[in-house]
């Protein structure tokens, strides 16, 4: 019984230089992602600092590069606080929930290989074959969806086990916003899942080799929601009702200090990385693109990687930067009543197409006739949305009244 | 592997989630015990479809997931609401149909 | 130096049949136990969130077991819908009720005598009839299952069962949304 599969590497024996390889793999994804955790705190708050006309970090190492390596060692040697009426347990495990996930779904991401021309992704690594990800299992992406889902317990426990009264608003507003928006993030991905017709994250990228990008053949619309809702999911502005420090003071992390709040800063930005990276798998053809010096070909694709990667890094920088943040019904009318029903609309039609290709049926009547059922679906959605939003606000006027004659 | 040691795994865990149900008289509780019964049979069901390397007990292990959340949605809501009228959920308290 | 590191553990045997099935062994008796640990503190601690985290414990044991079973896409739905919706829907309720929902005050453990023997019996009982029956019957599959089977099962064999489901899910949105919501 073979779980990992699709990897060569694991598809021989498995002797005891696969056990190193794998092992060396796991050590670099872990290396890579820290150091790319400090660079990106140190990158988000120069391009924040250079959008308000600020200097930002600038005293600690070459352009203050080196600030995030200074706080990080400053935390780490500050006093730990545990609050009186925390639950001790709880609150001591609550930064590591939420860090471990944030490492393990960074596993499922191939960030090099050559899939153009029909490449399999592979590279040698010390005579074996093997493919740029710690580990490809054939329910790939699923993996990545259930662990955001347990990224949820790290903020929810950590609200809760402070014994506090803002980092439990903040932590309850934390969870339903997540799981609501794990929704739409589910279904937008299942549009792409329609086209590779595989979970696994490289047969994902080799369906896209090297320029038929999922971006496009899903249509936009899948990937504009998936950059909302992972937004959202990653807790970011303008969706960071879970740390409004206007209203919460800090949020769920009001009691933490010291390292263990440095694990929760760090899940945060590692977290933004990943989804980053998950989102360019998806939809933007991961590592692929033009191998443009044929002797260092598996440059490439490592570096088309970073440079998408980094666009998305920047993208999320720059909302938190421009947009401000949303009200907390406006959120869930968000996630609800538009993001939801649009990505499973968009799924139909776009299932609706597939099929209609393997019967023969004619496109120019499909996407019409898919339009005209989905826009009907989408008012009947609306006229019920207003009816119940006015009935229940003409049921509050009642309730105030008879309130008043009670008094 | 040996079929049993699945299957006498899953036998206690169901009895643990029993003694749950039968000691707990916390409302929450006793619905988390259920979801320890129905996730005992859970086990059992996709043991038996590896032993018979049939798909069908995997199947049916995903529809019981599917009815725990069910189960579960409409639970709480009915603890909630004896939260909002007695201000406790204690399943011992109600007994005001009690003949 | 590189080089004769890598022949030493190049020279090396690869793992056999009967080693990974020692292992899958070994891994069998160690989730058991911490899942059976795990449920045992679930039906006896006092704090309702830390009855839910032991309860998370076991389940994530179950998924452990289905990834043993061959069964990957029943373990990721296991966590996906268990643990990362159910579980969190449970202390979503134990939070939103302010805490006096939290801890049982006065546990009644008259009960308690009569359920322990309960439970006994059904394990004796049951597992007694697994062992008259399967006495050694061995677990041989020869790959995991696929999501692609599983969806053809589903979408195929299963398709009437499914629509029930999906009804059954809509009929208990609604009434959990009709029981729970404040009489205006």
């Amino acid at each position: 019984m073979m779980i990992i599969a699709s990897d060569p590497l694991l598809s021989s024996d498995i002797g005891f230089s696969v056990v190193a390889i794998m092992l060396l793999k796991v050590v670099i994804a872990f290396a890579l992602l820290m150091v790319s955790v400090m660079l990106v705190i140190w990158f988000e708050r120069k391009i924040v600092a250079d959008m308000h006309n600020r200097v930002g970090p600038s005293l600690a190492g070459p352009w203050g590069i080196l600030q995030t390596l200074a706080d990080g060692i400053k935390l780490f040697f500050k006093e730990d606080l545990l609050p009186e009426r925390a639950d001790r347990v709880v609150f001591r495990l609550a930064p590591y929930l939420s860090l471990v996930p944030a490492f393990l779904s960074f596993a499922i991401v191939p960030i090099g290989g050559d899939f153009t021309n029909g490449g399999d992704g592979t590279v040698s690594i010390f005579g074996h074959r093997t493919l740029l990800q710690v580990a490809d299992p054939p329910v790939g992406i699923l993996l990545f969806l259930a662990l955001s889902s347990i990224a949820v317990y790290g903020v929810m426990l950590a609200g809760w086990s402070s014994g506090s009264k803002y980092p439990l608003l903040g932590s309850v507003r934390a969870s339903a916003q997540m799981i609501s928006y794990e929704a739409a993030l589910g279904l937008s991905m299942a549009t792409v899942f329609l086209f590779s017709g595989t979970l696994s994250t490289s047969g994902i990228v080799s369906g896209q080799a090297t320029w038929n990008w999922n971006l496009v053949s899903t249509g936009f619309i899948p990937f504009i929601i998936f950059v909302i809702a992972g937004t959202a999911e990653l807790n970011r502005p303008p969706f960071d009702l879970v740390e409004a420090e206007q209203e919460l003071v800090g949020g769920f992390h009001t009691e933490y200090s010291s390292i263990r709040f440095a694990l929760f800063f760090l899940a945060e930005f590692m977290n933004m990385i990943t989804m980053s990276a998950i989102a360019v798998t998806l939809f933007l053809g991961g590592p692929n693109g033009p191998i443009l010096i044929k002797q260092i070909a598996w440059v490439w694709p490592i570096l088309w990687f970073f440079l998408k990667v980094m666009a998305f890094l920047f993208t999320f920088v720059w909302l938190r930067a421009t947009l401000p943040r949303l009200r907390y019904d406006q959120l869930m009318d968000l996630g609800w009543k538009l993001l939801i029903p649009a990505s499973l609309g968009w799924f139909l039609l776009i299932a609706a197409l597939n099929i209609g290709e393997d019967r023969g049926w004619s496109t120019f009547l499909i996407v019409p006739i898919g339009l005209i059922v989905l826009s009907l679906a989408a008012l009947l959605l609306n006229g019920a949305i207003k009816k119940a939003k006015d009935s229940s606000l003409h049921a509050a006027d009642l309730s105030e009244i008879s309130e008043g004659v009670d008094q | 592997m040996l079929l049993n040691q699945f299957l006498i795994l899953s036998a206690v865990l169901f009895s643990i989630g029993v003694y749950g149900v039968l000691t707990r008289r916390n409302g929450v509780m006793v619905l988390m015990s259920i979801e320890l019964i129905l996730n005992s049979v859970n086990i059992n069901l996709v043991a038996f479809a590896a032993f018979r390397e049939a798909i069908p007990g995997e199947v049916f292990a995903l529809f019981v997931i599917a009815v725990a959340a069910a189960e579960v949605g409409v639970g709480l809501a009915m603890v909630l609401l004896l939260y909002r009228n007695r201000r406790n959920i204690d399943l011992a308290g109600i007994d005001s149909m009690k003949g | 130096m590189t080089g004769f590191f890598l022949s030493q553990i190049q020279g090396l045997d690869p793992l056999t049949s009967d080693e990974v099935l020692v292992a899958q062994n070994v891994f069998f008796a160690l989730i058991a136990l911490v899942m059976i640990l795990a449920a045992l503190k679930m039906v006896t601690t006092e704090n309702i969130v830390h009855a839910a985290l032991y309860l998370v414990i076991v389940l994530a044991g179950a998924a452990g077991m289905f990834i043993l079973l061959g069964a990957e896409f029943v373990a990721v739905t296991q966590i996906l819908v268990y643990i990362g919706a159910i579980i969190v829907l449970f202390l979503f309720g134990i939070m939103l009720t302010k805490g006096s929902f939290g801890t049982e005050e006065g546990e009644l453990r008259e009960r308690n005598r009569m359920a322990v023997l309960v439970a006994v019996l059904i394990v004796a009982v049951t597992s007694g009839s697994f062992i008259d029956s399967f006495r050694d019957a061995e677990l041989n599959r020869q790959a995991p299952s696929t999501t692609a089977d599983i969806g053809d099962s589903i979408f195929g064999q299963f398709i009437i069962p499914f629509e029930a489901i999906s009804v059954l899910l809509l009929a208990a949105l609604i009434g959990s949304v009709v029981i729970a919501r404040r009489d205006q």
